[in-house]
């Protein structure tokens, strides 16, 4: 009898001290951290083990046939991983097997070589894997067209005539290899000044002549020709046009030379296939590199992903582009959306009356946060793209009509839009802050002699300065996770330009640019290539949680700073 | 509180009292060899914070020039509100009331043609919490100066050395200008704040409660401070402390319950009040 008695006074201090509270506050934290670190953990993992240059297998795979048959065929290429699938699942896609068992493993295999087989991916059922090996020779190599390919070196022409290579069966090997990489390295460097000259010099001179083409116009439309404009610019446009011939020489020959080397390779089945050296983007030896070579490509992988631009329908290649564009569309929203909180939130909370109308349109402020993002892009293109956009086009850029200049989605109205979806916050936020500024503090400005707009401006807003910053880093935070209106108002899947470069004005508000949050959407979803394209969307929702994180930590070091600098009075 | 007005106002004459400063200190003037002039005059001042709180009644006073005039009296009997009339703070609060008249050098300061800005720069002000701007020590106080569009680093300079010597704060904080002015002492930040008030040359300075936060060593500073600066500036000081009235202050003014009790020379109010609750407040029989 006394012992439950004195188990339950236990259990009832126990209660009392609070100590189940404890553990279900440390429980809710441990479970946050957990979510969070396995997000982490699992974007890292799946999309950073994309660019590890895996070992190329060799074997040959001879799966029952419905006419009893053998047939055998040699697969190259990496495996990716393997699933157990229900053997009637199998069985119904028309390979008869013992339904006896009930599971099997298959595995998939990327095979590349997508212009011999039409397919970069494959699924095989490992019990008829046979003979796997790992070839030393065996090449990986990227292309900038057709995907991977994996095959073995067979020969170096050039010319259209193959070079000799004499010595021992391993030298001519290591010989050709060592070739091979000579001619890589002259051709991936042709291919650079190629790129100089199509995308930055011939570019150039697009636009000098879009730019004469519009000026042209505009004095039509002004009524302003004259003879001498006509003549100037006939003369300008002659002179564009030979520089223009000139460069298009120096690409034509350019071409020749890169295209003067080609590679004789020996694929799966032993197909045979020549590939120009132009084409390549990188080739290795994987089953002989040791763990640092490998690493050094991982980290040539990893730098292309990060700086160069999508190739193949954004499977392959890098996607900067899309992360300059996020960064570019935030930095533009802070700069719109904090001055526009900022001042309104002054307003109504230091000269507004406060009453029943100022009570009113706090409400609607903090609604307005509750509106699905993707109305705001309707109200974007709706308002600014066709209202605006297009008033601009009519007063500004009539040259250019009917082809619309800022009556079309684009860099401008996705900031602005995104703006106006973070605009509460951002009042909330400096709200919060101006009310918490003592008011001993303002009194004390007054008393000297300031005026209400000296004190704010002196004393005041400084000291709100970093719930301002507050303010702004939810509003980034938000900003840049949005995908859904921008969509509507300026998002592209490929956009041909970079909105910032070295063109008078340089920042280019009309131009559509990429995001990395539609950049997973397309990869993820519209992609031709599904699995080659799968380990991309984990890698760019990486990238797009570090650049997120880096720009709210820049806010938050700025915000620290400046609450460093303003440390509240213990008032 | 309207019927305790009413009930004071049948039994005794203790509201509406006008003081002839001259006839008080009518002794201190003859030695002293000076005539006493106003420097603030209030007249029947009323003031209501809303329709039933009325915090001020007909409170009638002349602040002698160049004086120190304390305010006395138990909590919420509206010393400081009083205080807060002569440099319109009362202005930022909300349905706050004033009837009546008070006038600086004779010019009424509630006429619509008054600059605000330019009355709180004339008359200064001193709060109960030291409230130094985050700021450095210099900026606090060049700041009234760079209100009046003063840039000149020359003046400025000038400026905060005369009136950080003045408040006696020069030696402490000479080698550390630069410094934020929150990392010093209470007792340092209200000294600073006395030094940022007389840095724009007011010509009264309000001192409410100023040394109520400190402990008594910085009391003691602020005393003696008091004491230094009454021969250029008219202080007018509101005190808890009764002790701190009589060593500090010339004038000495009781207020009860929105009322203006007794007001007379210092001397006279604590040695021999005229009014019962005058004494009775000091004696320490209620309050």
């Amino acid at each position: 009898m006394k012992k439950p008695q004195n188990t339950n006074s236990e259990f009832s201090a126990w209660m009392r001290r609070g100590t189940p509270w404890v553990w279900l506050n440390a429980g809710a934290v441990a479970i946050c951290i957990v979510m969070v670190v396995g997000l982490l953990i699992l974007l890292t993992v799946r999309g950073m083990s994309h660019f590890w240059p895996r070992d190329v297998l060799q074997a040959n795979y001879a799966p029952p046939t419905s006419t009893g048959e053998l047939l055998t065929t040699q697969l190259i290429g990496e495996f990716v991983e393997s699933e157990m699938v229900v053997a009637g699942q199998i069985a119904s896609s028309g390979i008869p097997i013992d339904e006896t068992q009930d599971f099997y493993e298959r595995q998939l295999l990327k095979l590349g070589n997508r212009d011999l087989t039409g397919a970069d991916f494959t699924w095989a059922l490992s019990d008829f894997v046979k003979d796997v090996e790992y070839p030393l020779e065996v090449v990986a190599m990227e292309r900038r067209e057709w995907g991977n390919f994996y095959g073995f070196l067979e020969a170096i022409h050039q010319d259209g005539v193959p070079i000799a290579f004499s010595g021992e069966a391993l030298d001519i090997e290591a010989n050709r290899w060592f070739e091979f990489n000579r001619r890589l390295d002259r051709a991936l460097n042709i291919r650079d000044d190629i790129y100089v000259i199509e995308n930055e010099e011939i570019g150039l001179i697009n636009y000098a002549m879009e730019r004469l083409r519009l000026r042209e116009r505009r004095l039509q439309l002004d009524g302003e020709e004259s003879p001498e404009t006509t003549t100037e610019i006939a003369a300008r446009r002659q002179e564009l046009n030979a520089e223009y011939g000139v460069l298009q020489r120096k690409l034509i020959a350019l071409y020749e030379t890169v295209n003067r080397d080609s590679a004789i390779f020996l694929a799966a089945n032993e197909q045979e296939i020549e590939i120009v050296f132009a084409d390549i983007v990188r080739a290795y030896k994987p089953n002989q590199m040791g763990p640092f070579s490998k690493l050094l490509t991982y980290f040539s992988k990893l730098g292309e992903f990060m700086t160069a631009e999508p190739r193949e329908a954004n499977t392959e290649g890098g996607i900067f582009p899309a992360i300059f564009g996020t960064v570019m569309m935030v930095m533009l929203m802070s700069v719109f959306v904090t001055p526009f909180g900022v001042v309104a939130a002054v307003y109504l909370r230091e000269y507004a009356r406060q009453g029943f109308v100022t009570r009113a349109i706090r409400i609607a402020v903090n609604n307005l946060a509750g509106v699905p993002s993707i109305v705001y892009g309707v109200f974007g293109l709706g308002f600014f793209i066709y209202i605006i956009g297009a008033e601009i086009d009519q007063v500004f850029y009539p040259e250019a009509l009917p082809a619309p200049t800022f009556g079309t989605p684009g860099l401008l109205w996705a900031s602005l839009t995104l703006a106006l979806l973070t605009v509460p916050v951002v009042i909330v936020a400096t709200e919060e802050g101006l009310a918490r500024i003592p008011r001993s503090v303002r009194e004390g400005s007054l008393a000297l002699g300031a005026t209400k707009f000296e004190t704010l401006w002196r004393v005041v807003l400084p000291m709100a300065s970093p719930a301002m910053m507050t303010g702004l880093i939810l509003a980034v935070a938000r900003a840049a996770g949005e995908v859904a209106p921008l969509m509507l108002v300026g998002v592209v899947k490929l956009a041909p330009s970079l909105p910032l470069d070295g063109n008078y004005p340089y920042l280019h508000l009309e131009q559509k640019f990429m995001h990395l949050g539609f950049h997973i959407y397309d990869v993820g979803f519209q992609s031709p290539n599904i699995e080659a394209a799968r380990p991309l969307v984990f890698a760019t929702a990486l990238l797009l949680v570090i650049v997120i994180a880096s720009l709210n930590l820049t806010a938050v070091a700025l915000r620290n700073h400046l609450r460093e600098k303003y440390k509240a009075l213990d008032v | 509180m309207n019927d305790t007005s009413s009930e004071q106002t049948e039994g005794a004459p203790l509201t509406s009292m006008k003081v002839d400063v001259s006839a008080v200190l009518g002794d201190k003037t003859k030695t002293g060899g000076e005539t006493l002039s106003s420097c603030i005059d209030i007249e029947d001042l009323n003031l209501f914070y809303s329709k039933d709180k009325q915090a001020l009644i007909d409170i009638n006073l002349t602040i002698p020039k160049q004086r120190v005039t304390a305010f006395i009296g138990p909590s919420g009997c509206g010393k400081s509100s009083l205080l807060r009339c002569f440099n319109r703070m009362n202005d930022l609060v909300d349905d706050c009331v004033i009837e009546g008249l008070v006038s600086l050098d004779g010019i009424d300061i509630y006429q619509k043609s008054i600059d605000v800005a330019d009355l709180r720069r004339r008359v200064g002000m001193v709060f109960q919490k030291p409230n130094p701007f985050p700021k450095s020590i210099y900026e606090n106080v060049a700041y009234g100066l760079r209100i009046q569009g003063i840039n000149s680093k020359r003046i400025l300079d000038d400026a905060v050395e005369k009136s950080l010597m003045a408040a006696a704060l020069w030696d402490e904080v000479k080698d550390r200008l630069n410094d934020s002015a929150l990392g010093m002492s209470g007792g340092q930040q209200q000294r600073l704040v006395i030094a940022r008030t007389i840095a724009v040359e007011p010509e009264v300075l309000l001192l409410d409660e100023p040394a109520s936060a400190l402990d008594p060593i910085s009391t003691l500073k602020i005393e003696e401070l008091i004491n230094e600066l009454k021969t250029d500036y008219t202080i007018v000081i509101v005190t808890h402390n009764m002790q701190q009235a009589a060593r500090v202050s010339d004038f000495t003014a009781f207020m009860y319950m929105g009322n203006m009790v007794e007001f007379d020379s210092t001397n006279s109010i604590f040695t021999n009040p005229r009014q019962k609750q005058t004494e009775d407040y000091i004696t320490g029989r209620y309050g």
